[in-house]
């Protein structure tokens, strides 16, 4: 972070990429100011959609020094307030993961494609965003580090795949192909403890650089801090440390 | 759509919305995470509209209260349906 008697500033606003099929959709993005070169982060939206956490945390990543680009992944479905737009992406069923890994796409090559960019671009997700994240890492090109954020589903049954998540992200850690921050609650049911351990058990397996870290008495959601219910903040305070050390160290 | 607890319904009906009176063709019902409820997990139930599916009545309760509201809509109909029987 700067000092106090050094210039600070960032610029937000709303964008439009290409994503999957080349399609145009919305994106926020928010860059530092300045000529750079900066590392750049694409933030996977959770399920509750383009959210307002996901925008002021799109702002503060800027504010860390990252060019922050978050696609709006139900962009195709409408537009009105995001969460009534999201009530019809659940209703649909959500969104396909090659949708979301194309739309994922999409945004690494938009900043990645910046004059400003140091060439580093990392991917992080929370709650369907985390298992997105991770699919984004595995199937996904020019992904140079990713955190998960509690990312249900990365273990999945066999009979809960669908058209839409034909494949448990789990299947494919053999390709993934940067290291990864996985960031828990103990208590969270999706993933469950056994399903988190299940997942590193595979990276381990399949040689992969990765660092897990669990939180006692955190459920699902715990850095979310506009959720009363789930919001914990020592675990949250560390795992914010946690994201921008490693962040820090694979972007640089 | 952590839970993938997702119900769709056709319904006939009005409902009041943001912009005032609409008709209302779909009522969806789910279980998952709630954007407002102070709960991990809450079921949803949305009226939404024929034409662009994003106008729509929300609530997002517990599921004792959704117990709840199904007896009560069950009581409701069996005394509709005796009225209607007896008139």
């Amino acid at each position: 972070m700067p000092n106090t008697d050094e210039y600070e500033g960032i610029i937000a606003e709303t964008t439009v990429i290409r994503g999957h099929n080349g399609d145009a959709i919305h994106a926020y993005f928010a860059r530092p100011l300045g000529a750079g070169p900066f590392p750049a982060v694409v933030l996977v939206h959770h399920m509750p959609g383009w959210s307002d956490w996901y925008k002021e945390i799109t702002r503060n990543f800027a504010a860390h020094g990252y060019l922050t680009l978050t696609p709006d992944l139900y962009c195709r479905t409408g537009h009105g307030q995001w969460g009534d737009v999201t009530a019809r992406v659940r209703a649909e069923g959500g969104v396909s993961d090659d949708q979301v890994v194309g739309d994922a796409q999409g945004a690494i090559d938009f900043l990645r494609s910046l004059p400003t960019s140091n060439g580093k671009v990392g991917v992080m997700g929370s709650c369907s965003g985390g298992r997105h994240a991770y699919l984004v890492a595995t199937r996904g090109t020019g992904v140079d580090a990713v955190i998960d954020l509690w990312g249900g589903g990365v273990v999945m049954k066999p009979e809960d795949l669908t058209e839409k998540r034909p494949v448990a992200p789990i299947d494919y850690t053999p390709q993934l192909q940067c290291p990864i921050l996985g960031l828990f609650g103990l208590e969270d049911r999706a993933p469950t403890a056994e399903q988190v351990d299940q997942h590193e058990a595979a990276l381990k397996a399949a040689g992969k650089e990765y660092e897990f870290h669990r939180y006692e008495g955190a459920a699902h959601g715990f850095m979310y801090h506009h959720a009363p219910q789930a919001y914990r903040a020592a675990a949250a305070v560390d795992a914010w440390s946690k994201v921008w050390d490693f962040f820090g160290r694979k972007l640089a | 759509m952590c839970t993938n607890i997702m119900h769709t319904t056709t319904i006939e009906g009005m409902g009041k919305g943001a912009k005032g009176w609409f008709p209302v063709a779909q009522a969806y019902v789910s279980y998952d995470h709630p954007m407002n409820l102070a709960a991990e997990h809450a079921v949803g139930i949305d009226f939404v509209d024929r034409v662009t599916g994003l106008e729509r009545v929300a609530v997002e309760i517990t599921l004792d209260s959704a117990r709840s509201l199904v007896a009560a809509l069950q009581t409701a109909l069996a005394k509709a349906d005796e009225w209607e029987a007896s008139t």
